[in-house]
């Protein structure tokens, strides 16, 4: 008799598998499932979206997607991004998290007002972002103008790549920003007053304090966040369909947008599924380090 | 809770892993879902259309053909969806195995993939000859591959250049001058050097097809093709090809195009083009009634409609039709084959010619047809009687995707037109085969 059988037979936990049956099975339809089917799928070559016998390939499709120039480049544009949108909506969000925690009349309304832009779906917040910086009719081009920030309209997704790619960078930002500002609103809630009118007693200015105090007690949180935005902004991929189209000269293509052109565009399933599967285990390497890095952090605060 | 603590995370980890292994091997396919073959059905019932929402017959045509093919045929009921011209062929296919679709809208350029990976059903016996002859020749390509259909033409278009004769008349330009390429250049010059509008030239380049289809356009023009004669090889990066390509260069470089065609498709030119923004553009047949429309246009009645200028060869225009398909996962073949056939139908395609000029020769004699579009019409005799084909492969999206990233490498001026072809040819080749 195993551990797990004697657990079983008690009541009480008899009743909470019977509760976890509904949430497993959705898990493993959902999940387990789909995940192991396109495992099998990235091992053979499906070139249509029909069931049939296709031909097995083993590991080449891993092979030729990590020898194709056009996924490095790939590569590059999501590595930009996600360091990019991560970094300012970590430094935004700490900035909005102090100030929203500030003892300030009408707190609960500047709260609401800026969870708003999280609420978005994505895809909207994508065409939205589309049409503030269209060259012909946009609002940011009419704006700059009537304050002679430049001269004319000028374009902001076609003629310059690598703006491009900035510019769907602060679409997320604006979007994301009001979720970490959240989580640290969160995480400045749990540290006591006392330490600040300790510090303050010691004669230490606001800065200081932020320094000694905030920041490190904010560790956990900011890197929970961290994680969270990394892995999130890994995945980019609506803002970008809905923003670019990964134009201009593919200067906007994610790994996703370009995963997505393979499987859907081509009808390369196999190299598709190959390409997520690549994804899937960088997303986990890097979640892996940061959990790691987290533990430390927490044993040493111990 | 302690009860709990021997079901430890590995033992679930290991438990799913062993499930969803067993239910890998159970399954027998590799594809995924269960293997369906369509049905001819009864005839009757509900089907399902996808369409799409951009240039040609409006949401709103659509729904009134459809309304009026149910009103003629009470057995059935249709329900039609709509979707971006971009997002169209990818909602094919990942609707295809579900079989969401009994009838669906293609492009020219799908044929030979779609024809291959059976996602639409062969018609050629169901097609009478009286189609064969009775329709355009371009728009007969568009539902064919390897001599085979796939489905009945119904969107017949390509691009004709719209110009702004009010801004022509203050800059003085004879719009016969319209018939050649280096005539709209001079034009867009005399236009540019009267500051009537910043950039005469709008396009739709967009990184997408569009801006393959205005590549095809002068490719035709400077007398270029995409492939070999025998098919077998790339041929647009040598002579026409290229001369298209340095032809559009040098309208960014010599500043007649405006720069944000690069990020416009059809729609943002004809939003442009309608508020007085651009004095030339190609475009689809739409937007001739949209220019004309004073509730949406500032250029209202100020708008004429020529065939495409011609450059050192004829003046070819692409071939954009359409045509619709039954799907092969259908299961209600026969009721999507009454549904299609109606909406194709002369008589349907004649009294909707605002928006997207029928697929029927005879058509453009009928005074209705004239009447519905008086400008479009006589320019599109001219033009329909030859269109260029972008090539009919099955993996065309790949090459045109590689096509669009270099075209634009060129057009920002980070490869040299040559360099760019030759790199695009590289890239391409390979898909050939």
């Amino acid at each position: 008799m195993n551990k797990l059988w004697r657990g079983a037979a008690t009541p009480s936990a008899r009743l909470a598998y019977l509760l976890l049956l509904p949430a497993a099975l959705v898990v493993f339809g959902v999940v387990l499932y789909p995940a192991g089917r396109a495992l099998v799928i990235s091992l053979y070559d499906v070139d249509s979206p029909f069931p049939g016998a296709y031909p097995w390939v083993g590991l080449r499709n891993y092979t030729a997607v990590l020898s194709d120039p056009r996924v490095w480049t790939a590569a590059g544009h999501t590595l930009y991004f996600t360091m990019t949108s991560t970094a300012a909506e970590l430094v935004l969000g700490c900035g909005l998290a102090l100030l929203l925690a500030a003892p300030l009349r009408f707190r609960w309304l500047f709260r609401s007002i800026v969870i708003l832009p999280w609420a978005l779906p994505t895809i909207v917040n994508g065409a939205m972002w589309r049409l503030i910086l269209n060259a012909e009719y946009g609002v940011l081009n009419s704006v700059l103008t009537r304050l002679h920030l430049i001269d004319s309209y000028r374009s902001w997704l076609g003629t310059d790549p690598f703006l491009a790619l900035n510019m769907v960078v602060l679409a997320d930002v604006w979007k994301n920003t009001s979720l970490v500002a959240f989580f640290l609103l969160a995480g400045l809630s749990t540290i006591p007053r006392e330490l600040y009118e300790a510090a303050r007693v010691d004669g230490a200015g606001a800065l200081l304090a932020f320094r000694r105090i905030t920041l490190p007690l904010l560790v956990p949180t900011i890197a929970i966040v961290l994680v969270l935005r990394t892995i999130e902004a890994f995945k980019v991929f609506d803002i970008v369909y809905a923003m670019t189209g990964g134009g201009p000269a593919n200067g906007t293509q994610t790994i996703t947008f370009f995963t997505y052109l393979q499987a859907f565009s081509s009808q390369r399933f196999s190299v598709g599924a190959a390409l997520a599967y690549l994804t899937v285990f960088t997303v986990l390497g890097l979640a892996i380090v940061y959990l790691r890095l987290l533990r430390q952090g927490e044993l040493r605060a111990r | 809770m302690s009860d709990l603590q021997p079901f430890s995370r590995r033992r679930l980890l290991q438990w799913s892993a062993g499930v969803a292994g067993a239910g890998l091997l159970a399954a027998c396919d590799v594809g995924g879902g269960t293997s369906d073959s369509g049905k001819q059905g009864a005839g009757q019932g509900k089907i399902t259309a996808l369409f799409m929402q951009q240039a040609a017959y409006s949401e709103d045509d659509v729904r009134k053909m459809t309304a009026a093919f149910q009103q003629a045929h009470p057995g059935i009921t249709v329900e039609p969806t709509f979707v971006a011209y971009d997002a169209l062929h990818d909602k094919i296919v990942a609707a295809a195995p579900a079989g969401t679709y009994d009838v669906v809208l293609i492009d020219v350029i799908w044929p030979a993939e779609f024809s291959s990976k059976k996602l639409i059903t062969e018609v050629s016996a169901d097609v009478p000859d009286s189609w064969q002859t009775g329709m355009l020749g371009g728009a007969l390509s568009t539902a064919k591959f390897q001599d085979k259909f796939y489905g009945i033409p119904w969107i017949l278009d390509t691009k004709y250049l719209f110009s702004n004769t009010d801004l022509l008349a203050r800059a003085g330009v004879d719009p016969a001058t319209l018939a050649t390429w280096d005539g709209v250049l001079a034009a867009a010059r005399a236009i540019k050097a009267k500051k009537l509008v910043a950039y005469p030239l709008l396009w739709s380049w967009k990184q997408a097809e569009a801006l393959v289809c205005d590549y095809t356009q002068l490719v035709g023009a400077f007398g270029g093709t995409f492939l070999s004669s025998d098919g077998k090889s790339i041929a647009f990066n040598t002579g026409g090809g290229l001369a298209a390509l340095e032809f559009m260069k040098k309208t960014l470089d010599d500043k007649l195009t405006n720069p944000n065609s690069l990020e416009s498709l059809e729609d943002d030119v004809r939003k442009t083009f309608v508020s007085g923004g651009a004095a030339l553009a190609l475009n689809w047949t739409y937007m001739q009634a949209s220019a004309d429309d004073a509730s949406q246009s500032k250029v209202a009645g100020q708008v004429a409609a020529s065939p495409t200028p011609s450059g050192t060869a004829g003046g070819p225009g692409v071939n954009g039709s359409m045509a619709l398909c039954v799907t092969s996962t259908s299961r209600n073949q026969q009721a999507s084959w009454s549904y299609i056939s109606y909406l194709t139908s002369a008589d349907v395609q004649n009294a909707y010619a605002k928006n997207s000029l029928p697929c029927w020769t005879a058509s453009y004699d009928d005074p209705k047809v004239v009447a519905a579009n008086p400008k479009v019409v006589p320019a599109a005799k001219q033009e329909l009687a030859k269109l260029i084909e972008r090539p009919q492969v099955k993996r065309y999206n790949e090459i045109s995707q590689v096509l669009q990233v270099e075209l634009q490498n060129a057009l920002l001026g980070k490869k040299t037109p040559k360099k760019a072809l030759d790199d695009a040819a590289a890239q391409a080749t390979p898909l050939l085969a």
